[in-house]
């Protein structure tokens, strides 16, 4: 270039541009800064020619490796199904009741379930299980609809008033003051006789004549101390334990207008084994019960029914 | 080498020549980057399933917009195995085809909502909605109780809809002219819906915030929760297949 000179103050050499008297270094770029730029250039073919880049008329290059996004997380699920397999195999043949007697796999059962909780239960039950207003707590021993391995079960997979599944858990307690079943003042009656069963309200005159009210229209599923009832899915009345609230409020509204919950029919989504995993989660938060078996009567008079 | 440099200088001294030389310059960016995805199988894939929303979707997805609700959720399950675990399965281009504009997001301080469709009951995204720490104590959610004490006022849903027609949602003539009913019709369960639900399929029919004597704001927000990502059957188990079984993206 024609008017490259070296610059006396600094001892480099200038560019050979000028520009009004002005004249700039030519500062030569750090010899690793240059290389490690020339190996990004190498390196860029190298993935252009490995992995998909240049984009065609359908799709871009495949690239040698074959990699797609969708395709490694095929490989991850696959890899993660195939370390669970023997579990899930294990689980799969073993009907629920019989699994308290082989230890590891309620374990494994247990540990899954914690984790599909996570992901599907905890937007209503909570994080820690412990429910809120209208949502059940499953760490207590309190069960509406049986606290065994079966009967959470058969409640993870049908679920709760879902229409269109035979087996659902239905209860559909009348609405008392809505349908003018009963009088404001039969329903305030009721309210207190209700609240004096768990000793929140004490007995009154309010609560003696509630209590003939509640015999006639309440006790048939609440049971007449209102201890409540699964085969209903009655709750107890008599307990500290609300679904909703356990004060005035709360408890003549349920009865003059009260509310369905709901819970999904877990069957249709999630498939058989992850429900035993759930059903062993929640069993084992705390209010677990044993096994029960039904007695043999009502059972072989059940599936008689359904055969005539 | 002499004469490149020679050449160069004309560029560096005439601004318009810069101009146009740094325009063609970032447009070859632009073009390989962008281009592509107007062709390429992947984005324009179609999908069986998908449906335009319906009015009340839409007048939803308006209220969905307008609370910016985009601004903490995600519309996009990206294929990692950590999203598709907790969402379901992953997005397709083709769930987003009539979205003007998506709604992919780019922050995620509450979920993804891209598969929320289904997954909870009306009530509990009514109470969610109304005080999110009643169900979820350690939500950061504001309160929207007063969703549900707005009456839905679309001032011409007619209008919206030719609008996203002109942008390429493939409303029908009976759609447009039916669009102020429908809106009405999918939040009542009394009234004939008509063939609403032959127009848009796996339109869900019926009140969605509790309170059946009124048309709020949070049955139209709560009809798009509900509909998010349930319209394509993703989980099929050919679906899966041919779709991980697919190079070059």
């Amino acid at each position: 270039m024609a008017n490259k000179r070296v610059d006396a103050a600094t001892n480099t050499e200038t560019v050979g541009h000028e520009w009004d008297g002005i004249e700039e270094l030519n500062t030569p770029l750090p010899r690793w800064w240059l290389w490690t730029f020339y190996l990004t250039i190498l390196f860029s073919i190298g993935y252009v020619i490995a992995y998909p880049a240049l984009p065609g008329l359908h799709k871009a290059t495949e690239g040698m490796l074959g990699w797609s996004s969708r395709g490694q997380l095929d490989d991850e699920l696959k890899s993660a199904a195939a370390e669970r397999a023997k579990t899930v195999a294990a689980l799969k043949d073993m009907p629920i009741e019989q699994l308290p007697q082989h230890p590891e796999l309620m374990r494994a059962a247990v540990a899954g379930g914690a984790a599909a909780f996570k992901v599907n239960c905890v937007q209503c039950h909570g994080a820690g299980a412990a429910g809120s207003s209208g949502f059940p707590n499953l760490n207590d021993d309190d069960w509406l609809w049986g606290g065994d391995l079966q009967a959470i079960q058969q409640t993870l997979i049908h679920g709760v008033r879902q229409p269109g599944d035979d087996e659902t858990r239905v209860s559909e307690m009348p609405a008392f003051g809505r349908d003018g079943l009963l009088t404001p003042a039969q329903i305030q009656d009721t309210t207190s006789f209700v609240l004096s069963l768990s000793g929140r309200e004490k007995p009154s005159a309010a609560s003696q004549r509630g209590r003939a009210v509640f015999e006639a229209n309440c006790a048939i599923c609440h049971g007449p101390e209102g201890k409540g009832s699964r085969q209903f899915g009655a709750p107890n009345l008599a307990d500290a334990i609300w679904l909703y609230a356990g004060n005035r409020d709360a408890v003549s509204s349920q009865i003059s207008n009260p509310r369905h919950g709901v819970m999904p029919a877990w069957g249709t989504r999630l498939d058989p084994v992850t429900i035993k995993m759930l059903a062993a989660y929640v069993h084992s938060l705390g209010g677990g019960e044993e096994f029960a078996p039904a007695p043999a009567g009502t059972e072989t008079g059940a599936e008689a029914a359904a055969v005539e | 080498m002499t004469s490149i440099v020679e050449r160069h200088k004309k560029l560096e001294k005439n601004v318009t020549l810069l101009g146009i030389g740094a325009l063609i310059t970032v447009a070859i960016g632009g073009i390989v980057e962008i281009a592509p995805l107007f062709w390429i199988d992947n984005t324009i894939e179609k999908v069986d399933g998908m449906r335009p929303y319906t009015p009340l979707e839409q007048a939803g997805r308006d209220i969905y917009v307008r609370e910016g609700c985009y601004v903490c959720h995600s519309q996009m399950i990206r294929p990692f195995r950590d999203e598709v675990e907790r969402y379901g399965h992953y997005s397709l281009a083709a769930e987003s085809m009539y979205d003007h504009p998506f709604q992919w997001g780019s922050k995620r301080t509450g979920p993804d909502l891209a598969r929320v469709g289904k997954r909870y009951s009306d009530e509990w995204h009514v109470q969610h909605l109304k005080n999110p720490q009643s169900v979820v104590p350690e939500s950061v959610m504001p309160q929207y109780g007063f969703l549900a004490e707005a009456d839905l006022t679309v001032p011409d849903i007619k209008a919206n809809l030719t609008a996203l027609r002109e942008v390429g949602v493939p409303y029908t003539d009976k759609d447009v002219e039916m669009a102020a009913a429908d809106l009405k019709a999918q939040a009542d369960p009394e009234a004939d819906a008509g063939d609403l639900e032959a127009r848009y399929p796996k339109a869900q029919i019926r009140d969605f915030d509790g309170d059946p004597s009124r048309l709020t704001e949070m049955d139209a927000l709560v009809a798009y929760l509900q509909m998010l990502g349930t319209l394509v059957d993703v989980d099929g188990a050919a679906a899966q297949e041919e779709l991980a079984s697919e190079h070059g993206r």
